[in-house]
């Protein structure tokens, strides 16, 4: 197991703003790794710089020890990184399984004369690439669900269908903005079931943000903290809880209270 | 089944048997959409669409010859359609200058079918206008130049959406056609406002043949219906790569675009070439059919292109249902024949019920003055139309739908 994924002093600007500041961050193969922090403290952030929507002012940002630094996002997910949104971004008026092969576009290898000519290759590869969607579609429990319009789906199967559609890819690195975001405790322990089932299947690693706690606590094998801008812990779950700097990003000073109370929140 | 060949038949002996008849003619258009809406083997409505299209159409237009001039616009229209179906339907870049490439297109061939050429290029390199032959490799040379325009024109508007592209596209129709308008000088490349006359037509390779079978026909007669031939042809195979391209990666990658950009690039779709693309390939079929339009018509000038064309067509593409192939062609179809046929006849009606001094109640026709001319509202009712449509069927006529797919996985 080696760093698949690393920054060094990334830093991002918005003006006078210090989105982020020097961030240095490292991502095992087959962890699960969560970003925490309050709302601002850079997280959406840093996955924009490592997914290519945005580009830092400083830093350096290597992906299997190459930099992926200056590439577009499709260059990126070509490579192997994708993520989904944390306000839900699919393509409403495509059906679900539509949405899981735009996902796949990276790994289409038909020539615009290939389309037009329609020949056994075309047919082939449409086939290879359905197959796969609705083994993924099973996978997150849509199979049901094919055909529907993806705004039509009700708003957990939405994040799940966000999910196959970026298993469509076949990313080694999959980010996660707030998978569990409006969802049960249930439906959430549910989802992170899942997680650990496609980390074994896909060889995957994960990257989450996420507020809640008790998830992120039990799935994360290393948190890192951020708080305006800056990295202000790491390491696993409970040496980030009982980091003193961590409870007052969360609470402010200390008066009151236990950690474990504390990152509730 | 039997009622769609009854009609397709009896609307076709109507229009045979009352030629000048516009509702006979109607009667036959709406019989081949209820062929489109059978439920019948799909083997059965292709040989009767060709039937319809390629066998009767063409022998009601020997009847009378105005009706195949429609046709040919239809088919015109249609392709047009298609293409910037692709642009605005699929991919959702709106697009208000689309008729530029129309009339790159059409000025590809003008200038090299016609002596124009031979302004500005010595008769010792070539001799202008090209024999017609080269029409045919015009066609193809205008989908490669008007689909370079298509990609000149994506290049600067690739960051830009929504309002900011529509008036960005909006400028380049017109550039192109003010250039049409300029270019006579210092080099005669367009002949500005003039025009270019006579284009040559592409040669009736086939009439020996047709001598030999016994058929004399003169030129005047044959043009039309080849003419006509022609662009069906071209509609055909327009159909064909529309179809093709919506449904595959690429097609998807267009709609994903539509739906959310960011999105789309974040799952892998490449922007920039994808939107190029798009771009090209809507601009290439208006390409083919600027090249036909101008052996067609064999006098072209900057008037044919004008803003309001890029408006037309793109209310066809509305009206039919945007990223619909379906509703493309037939929203080019009933905005065609509705312009064409129907408001010119309703007002050429009521024009002569004005003429005869018929009264509506109580009040004498005769006596409208000319500023009422019914002439004058064929645009606004057309616009009460399309204003009705967007209300009551914003979608359009007929909606893209949803393929379900039969996913072969799973086994």
């Amino acid at each position: 197991m080696g760093t698949l994924l690393e920054t060094r002093v990334i830093t991002k600007r918005f003006g006078g703003l210090t989105a982020l500041n020097q961030v240095d961050f490292q991502l095992e193969e087959g962890q699960i790794a969560s970003i925490i922090g309050p709302n601002g403290a850079g997280k959406t952030t840093l996955f924009n710089v490592l997914t290519g929507i945005y580009q830092p002012e400083e830093g350096e940002a290597t992906f299997k020890g190459r930099s992926i630094l200056g590439l577009r996002p499709d260059q990126i997910t070509a490579l192997g990184i994708c993520r989904t949104f944390q306000n839900i971004r699919l393509f409403a008026n495509m059906t679900v399984v539509e949405n899981v092969l735009v996902g796949m576009h990276s790994r289409v290898s038909l020539s615009l004369g290939a389309v037009l000519g329609r020949g056994r290759r075309f047919h082939e590869e449409e086939a290879r690439l359905g197959s796969r969607a609705s083994t993924l579609l099973e996978v997150v429990g849509l199979a049901a669900k094919t055909n529907e319009l993806a705004k039509n789906l009700p708003y957990g199967e939405q994040r799940r269908l966000e999910l196959a559609r970026a298993l469509g890819s076949t990313p080694m690195i999959l980010l996660l903005d707030e998978p569990t975001a409006g969802m049960t405790q249930g439906e959430a322990r549910s989802l992170m079931a899942l997680l650990r089932r496609l980390i074994q299947e896909y060889e995957l690693t994960i990257l989450l943000i996420e507020h809640n706690m008790r998830v992120v606590m039990e799935v994360s094998d290393r948190v890192t903290v951020l708080d305006y801008g800056e990295k202000i812990a790491e390491g696993n779950s409970s040496e980030v809880q009982k980091d003193p700097r961590v409870i007052e990003a969360y609470l402010g000073r200390k008066r009151w209270g236990k950690a474990t109370d504390a990152a509730d929140a | 089944m039997g009622l769609v060949v009854a009609m397709i038949g009896l609307s076709s002996f109507a229009v045979a048997y009352s030629p000048r008849s516009i509702i006979a003619f109607l009667l036959f258009q709406a019989s081949i959409l209820l062929l489109y809406f059978a439920q019948i083997p799909r083997w059965l409505k292709r040989s009767l669409a060709f039937v319809s299209l390629g066998i009767l159409m063409p022998m009601l237009g020997t009847i009378n010859g105005y009706y195949l001039e429609v046709a040919t616009q239809v088919g015109i229209f249609v392709a047009l359609a298609l293409g910037l179906n692709i642009v605005v339907g699929l991919a959702g870049l709106l697009d208000l200058g689309y008729v530029a490439f129309y009339a790159v297109g059409a000025y590809t061939w003008a200038i090299f079918g016609s002596p124009q050429a031979g302004k500005f290029i010595s008769a010792s390199v070539a001799h202008f206008p090209l024999a017609g032959g080269w029409f045919f490799v015009f066609l193809i040379l205008g989908v490669v130049v008007a689909a370079i325009f298509g990609i000149l024109l994506g290049l600067p508007v690739l960051r830009l959406r929504g309002d900011y592209l529509a008036i960005v596209t909006l400028g380049f129709g017109e550039v192109i056609r003010v250039l049409a308008n300029n270019l006579d000088k210092p080099i005669n490349l367009t002949n500005g406002p003039q025009g270019i006359t006579p284009i040559s037509r592409p040669p009736l390779f086939f009439q020996p043949l047709l001598s030999a079978l016994g058929i004399h026909a003169s030129p005047i007669v044959l043009y039309p219906l080849y003419l006509y031939a022609l662009v069906l042809l071209i509609v055909g195979v327009v159909i064909l790569v529309n179809r093709r391209l919506e449904d595959s990666h690429i097609g998807r990658a267009w709609e994903a675009i539509r739906e959310d950009e960011v999105a789309a690039q974040a799952m892998g779709v490449p922007l920039v070439r994808m939107k190029l693309l798009a771009f090209a390939c809507g601009a290439s079929f208006a390409g083919v059919m600027g090249v036909i339009f101008s052996a067609k018509q064999v006098f072209i000038n900057p008037e044919s292109f004008t803003f309001l064309e890029s408006i037309g067509v793109l209310s066809m593409v509305i009206l039919g249902g945007m990223g619909s192939i379906p509703g493309a062609i037939l929203g080019a179809t009933v905005v065609t024949v509705l312009n064409l046929q129907v408001l010119k006849g309703m007002s050429l009606w009521l024009n002569s019920l004005r003429n005869a001094g018929v009264t509506i109640l109580g009040y004498n026709l005769a006596n409208l003055p000319t500023q009422l001319e019914p002439a004058k509202y064929e645009r606004m009712i057309f616009g009460i139309i399309l204003v009705l449509m967007m209300i009551y069927r914003p979608q359009g006529i007929l909606p893209a739908r949803r393929r379900s797919r039969e996913l072969g996985g799973s086994k």
